[in-house]
């Protein structure tokens, strides 16, 4: 996708596929026939950039289709830049603003609370998107209201869109700070999906209050000369690089 | 007299029938007049605390799962969820309806961070947002209760400070989203107004039919989408129209029936309105004097207007 668009944030969506993948397939109770219905749970990628990871995932499922791939970042595509909900089903928040998901997710999971549903609401967020001060109002929030039903979960991939996190705005104890608000935290390893399934368990079984998931995970991963390296945030593969990844990665189609 | 915002939290009242009716709050209930609903029913009642962003798209969130929800805060401090309207609401069009009260240079001794002259403006700016501004309690009460019906986001001002009540009798149907309300009828000018400046606005046209000018006066209570259709009436009647509104003459009422002569009249236009600059603490007549927001500022528009038809 983000190599034919020659545009768009390969990085943050191979390092939240894993955790995208096992929660899809385990826990999210969707119809990828019925992308509407009424009682699903939601799911909001918060970090919307990393919309290639999250489309790869819907067309698996069955919300879109192979063919629908190719319209990521084109015009009249379902595929937009970031993941849209008037766009795409199965996308169920408008994202491209980072730290706006977490309070749209605690919206869902109230109106779940006051349906008398048991659905909920999932929230990823990335690592550098919880720079945003509005996260924080929502973290406030969430806690106060006791939201047993908003999961969390961060990817912690450790760079940003200029460098590497550490350079650009230091987040100290990111679990201590999630507990001092009043959440549930468990840490993970983002790609070992034993570790990620104990996780979802973690989080579905936390119902007293709001839970995250603190995910340790890399950035580009998968992808030798994408892993840990701030150069592909944001930047698409020339042609000898997509070469490259696609072997590495054991794609021979 | 009474207040806008009364009008306001009455509506919330009256629409809380409706089970799919949700009210959010940041910590000023007490003063947007949401705190009605609250203590009628706490258990559709959402404080965010002091957190505008959050309560914008904690909003959108609801809205997304069925429910109707009205956010209130004070006009000023909805700014600061800009973007949360913008990117959160109003583009997947997200029918959240957004109240900020306090609105103005009327809002008076609070001081000039307080009193929002430019929120109009930006909301105006955004697509799928209605935005609307009475002038009475009443109107105000109509007009939240239509919104409840509506499939988009809306943002409406309403006043800290109480104003004249204008359609205490008025005909059921005279309040209508998106229709502006003719008051008076005269051929000479056109004097349209909304929220606090509708009263000012028929004062003036007293002080001109004392002068033995005719004016027609209308409550262009919906900023957004303009009425048009009456604008080109006015144009017609009156051949001059002059704006008043307590908001900037950047971007607000005034704007948006320029944006609309622009291409559809040549007739001459006056806007009265804060010139663009910040207020102070004033008590809201005070203030009104300062911005040159009086019914003689307006009158002596009028004239102006009046003096460069052709």
């Amino acid at each position: 996708m983000v190599h034919r668009a020659q545009a768009g944030h390969p990085g943050g969506s191979l390092s939240e596929i894993d955790l995208l993948t096992a929660l899809y397939r385990t826990q999210l109770r969707v119809r990828p026939d019925e992308p509407t219905w009424a009682d699903r749970d939601r799911f909001v990628l918060s970090k919307g950039h990393a919309s290639p990871g999250m489309y790869a995932i819907l067309a698996e499922m069955g919300f879109i289709s192979q063919e629908d791939l190719k319209s990521y970042r084109v015009k009249g595509g379902v595929c937009q830049g970031h993941v849209d909900m008037k766009w795409c089903p199965g996308v169920d928040f408008s994202a491209g603003s980072l730290g706006m998901g977490l309070s749209f997710g605690m919206g869902a999971a109230l109106a779940a609370r006051m349906d008398n549903s048991e659905r909920q609401a999932y929230v990823m967020l990335g690592d550098g998107e919880i720079q945003e001060g509005s996260v924080w109002e929502a973290a406030m929030a969430a806690a106060h209201h006791e939201l047993g039903n908003l999961n969390v979960i961060l990817d912690r991939n450790r760079i940003q869109n200029d460098d590497f996190c550490e350079n650009q705005m230091r987040m100290f104890d990111i679990p201590a700070k999630w507990r001092a608000f009043g959440w549930n935290v468990m840490e993970i390893d983002g790609h070992d999906m034993a570790s990620i399934l104990e996780g979802l368990d973690f989080l579905s079984k936390s119902n007293t209050g709001p839970s995250i998931l603190i995910a340790q995970t890399v950035k580009g991963k998968g992808i030798s000369f994408m892993e840990d390296n701030p150069g592909f945030h944001g930047a698409a593969p020339n042609d000898e690089q997509y070469a490259l990844a696609m072997k590495e990665l054991g794609v021979t189609a | 007299m009474a207040a806008t915002r009364d009008g306001y939290g009455q509506a919330l009242l009256d629409l809380a029938t409706n089970p799919r009716v949700v009210v959010l709050e940041a910590d000023l209930g007490k003063s947007t007049k949401s705190l009605h609903f609250r203590k009628a029913h706490p258990e559709r009642t959402v404080s965010c605390g002091i957190g505008e962003q959050n309560m914008l798209l904690v909003a959108a969130g609801m809205a997304a799962s069925g429910y109707i929800p009205f956010a209130s805060t004070f006009a000023i401090f909805t700014e600061r969820a800009f973007e949360h309207m913008r990117n959160g609401v109003a583009r997947p069009n997200l029918a959240v309806h957004l109240c900020g009260s306090h609105g103005g240079t009327h809002t008076g001794t609070d001081g000039s961070s307080a009193q929002s002259i430019e929120d109009l403006a930006v909301y105006r700016t955004l697509p799928n947002v209605t935005v609307l501004h009475p002038a009475d309690d009443v109107s105000t009460r109509l007009l939240t209760m239509q919104l409840a019906d509506s499939n988009s986001p809306s943002y409406m001002r309403t006043a800290r400070n109480k104003t004249p009540v204008l359609y205490d009798d008025a005909p059921a149907g005279t309040i209508q989203i998106g229709k502006g309300v003719v008051l008076t009828e005269g051929h000479d000018v056109a004097l349209v107004a909304c929220g606090v400046m509708v009263s000012q606005a028929l004062e003036a046209c007293n002080m001109l039919a004392s002068e033995g000018i005719k004016a027609t006066v209308v409550d262009m209570h919906t900023i957004k989408p303009l009425d048009g259709v009456l604008v080109d009436e006015l144009v017609k009647r009156c051949g001059a129209i002059v704006t008043a509104e307590d908001h900037s003459i950047i971007g607000g009422l005034g704007g948006a029936v320029a944006e609309h002569l622009s291409s559809t009249s040549m007739a001459p236009l006056e806007r009265i309105g804060v010139k663009d600059r910040f207020g102070e603490s004033a008590e809201s007549h005070e203030m009104l004097e300062m911005m040159e927001l009086t019914p003689t500022d307006i009158a002596a528009a009028a004239k102006r207007a009046i003096a460069r038809k052709r």
